[in-house]
């Protein structure tokens, strides 16, 4: 999969254009392809089964480079979050107040991805109230088909 | 026993341009200045330099320095990455280089445009691939959301609180409010402006950010006998440093098993098991502040406190002049320059030489640190 990086043509400022796209590297592939599925999965060894994040080539405990995608439960944590404010990229500073969130997992408590916290999963990145951000609040993934096709986790609290 | 770094060279000669939010000059030019200078200060001529060190960011390279200065024969160059965690290891490489015979007199520096030029955040083509695709696509975009995002876990944690944050920009602005070469000279900062100021990135505020400056800086290294011919009274480089931990990530640190002890505890091990003194014998420090997070961070790190106790050091004036460990005496990025450290490997300098403008009575060692948060180096320097 080698999503385009070329701006899309919607720009309603609250729609989530021009935000910016992941632009994968060989080993990072398999999780946006997953992710374009609805499921969320985790690189691991198939030496070891240890999970390893970012996705790399080689097993930092074993060394093996065979490895596999676990799918996960999709739980987990906020482990820490801001609220960035301008001087923010053009897409971003028409989104104010909006949120970038740590979550640990709920399988795995060292595997922790960087996301939004938002009200729905195509919802705006800043559709929460930021009074609501907590360190610890469970929170489940939702799948979100961003304007240029690609297909990113975002986080949803489990008690809203 | 082999070579041992330990006060074999020594920092002769520092110079630097003046600092603003605009210089006309260009990067070569106020590199070339700088660097002059500092050959000047050291009473050295430019022809028997043979050895330069910057950082990977460095846009002005040894070949046009070299030729800019009139440097002879250049038999050792090196450069370092990781942004500002490379500010002390460029004068650890020229230490080792001429306490192992490769050179005799290297030139560290940095020239940057920062005030009036890109900010290199905003270049996503070179940021979206590894390891951006993991973060920039949720908005994290700059140093100062990840940072931020580390700072939040850490208040979380350890009770940490706006005010020590405070503590930390306040110690800094002081020592720039002596500093007639600092931006903020003239410019007290008190608490309600802090408490009020814009966010940046929620929980960090528009004083928890280090400045944008034009500037360049640069120092000259020599064996300790050699200096002790030079104009100036030498800077031992007692131990150096760099710290780059078991499974790192830069500066999103967060799918380490512990995000909270960065590249400074690595750097802290190395720079003690070198030298003679402990974080105890330490006068002064200028430990790299582009964000405040990064002192309490930085301050358990290099071991003047115990995990989680950093943001309480900071508090009953311990970072002022008088305080416990006086921190950034020049002002730091927060309030002197920010030109990626430099101007506290200078500042360092200017303690143990008797002449800072906050100058703590008889200094006699300085810890010198580069970024925390990113693969890191520090030095500690004596009289
Ligand atoms: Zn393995």
């Amino acid at each position: 999969m080698s999503p385009s990086v070329t701006p899309a043509t919607d720009n309603r400022p609250d729609s989530g254009a021009d935000l910016l796209l992941p632009v994968p590297d060989d080993d990072g592939a398999p999780f946006w392809e997953y992710a374009a599925r609805g499921e969320l999965r985790v690189q691991a060894c198939s030496g070891c089964d240890e999970l390893r994040f970012p996705p790399r080539p080689c097993c930092p405990h074993c060394q093996s480079f065979a490895a596999h995608w676990q799918r996960m439960s999709g739980r987990g944590r906020i482990w820490s979050y801001v609220l960035p404010h301008p001087p923010l990229l053009p897409a971003y500073a028409a989104l104010p107040g909006y949120n970038a969130i740590v979550v640990e997992l709920a399988d795995a408590p060292r595997i922790r991805l960087v996301g939004n916290l938002v009200t729905a999963a195509d919802a705006p990145l800043n559709s929460v109230e930021p009074a609501r951000l907590r360190i610890g609040a469970p929170v489940r993934a939702a799948f979100h088909t961003m304007p240029g096709g690609v297909t990113v986790p975002r986080w949803l609290l489990e008690r809203p | 026993m082999g070579a041992t770094l330990k006060d074999a060279t020594a920092i002769a000669g520092i110079g630097q341009t003046p600092f603003a939010k605009q210089l006309p000059a260009s990067e070569k030019a106020l590199a070339c200045r700088a660097i002059v200078a500092a050959l000047d200060d050291a009473g050295i001529a430019a022809s028997e330099v043979d050895a330069f060190a910057s950082y990977t960011m460095e846009e002005t390279d040894e070949v046009e320095m070299a030729k800019a200065i009139g440097a002879g024969d250049v038999t050792h160059f090196s450069k370092v990455g990781y942004g500002g965690g490379g500010s002390c290891a460029t004068v650890a490489h020229l230490a080792a280089a001429i306490a192992t015979g490769q050179a005799s007199v290297g030139v560290a520096w940095r020239s940057r445009k920062r005030g009036s030029g890109p900010r290199p955040w905003k270049n996503t083509q070179v940021q979206l691939p590894t390891p951006g695709q993991w973060t920039r696509p949720f908005g994290l975009l700059r140093p100062a959301d990840e940072i931020g995002m580390l700072a939040r876990r850490y208040m979380h944690e350890y009770g940490a609180t706006r005010d020590h944050l405070f503590n930390v920009a306040l110690a800094c602005r002081n020592r720039a409010n002596q500093n007639p070469a600092a931006i903020m000279y003239e410019r007290p900062l008190t608490r309600e402006m802090y408490m009020t100021a814009r966010w940046i990135s929620e929980p960090l505020c528009l004083f928890d950010n280090c400045l944008e400056t034009d500037g360049a800086l640069a120092c000259v290294v020599v064996s300790a006998e050699r200096a002790r011919d030079c104009r100036q009274r030498p800077v031992y480089v007692h131990s150096a440093a760099q710290g780059l931990p078991a499974q790192h990530h830069g500066m999103v640190n967060y799918w380490n098993d512990d995000p909270l002890t960065g590249p400074a505890w690595t750097a802290a091990r190395q720079l003690w098991k070198g030298a003679d003194l402990g974080p105890q014998d330490v006068d002064v420090a200028q430990i790299y502040d582009a964000f405040t997070p990064l002192i309490p961070l930085s301050l358990e790190g290099y071991g003047f406190c115990g995990r989680g106790e950093g943001a309480a050091f900071t508090e009953g004036g311990a970072l002022e002049i008088g305080g416990r460990l006086p921190l950034n005496t020049g002002g730091g990025g927060l309030s002197e320059a920010y030109v990626h450290g430099f101007n506290l490997i200078t500042e360092g300098v200017k303690q143990l030489r008797g002449t800072s403008t906050a100058q703590v009575p008889d200094a006699a060692t300085c810890l010198v640190t580069a970024g925390e948060g990113v693969p890191t180096s520090a030095l500690l320097l004596r009289s």
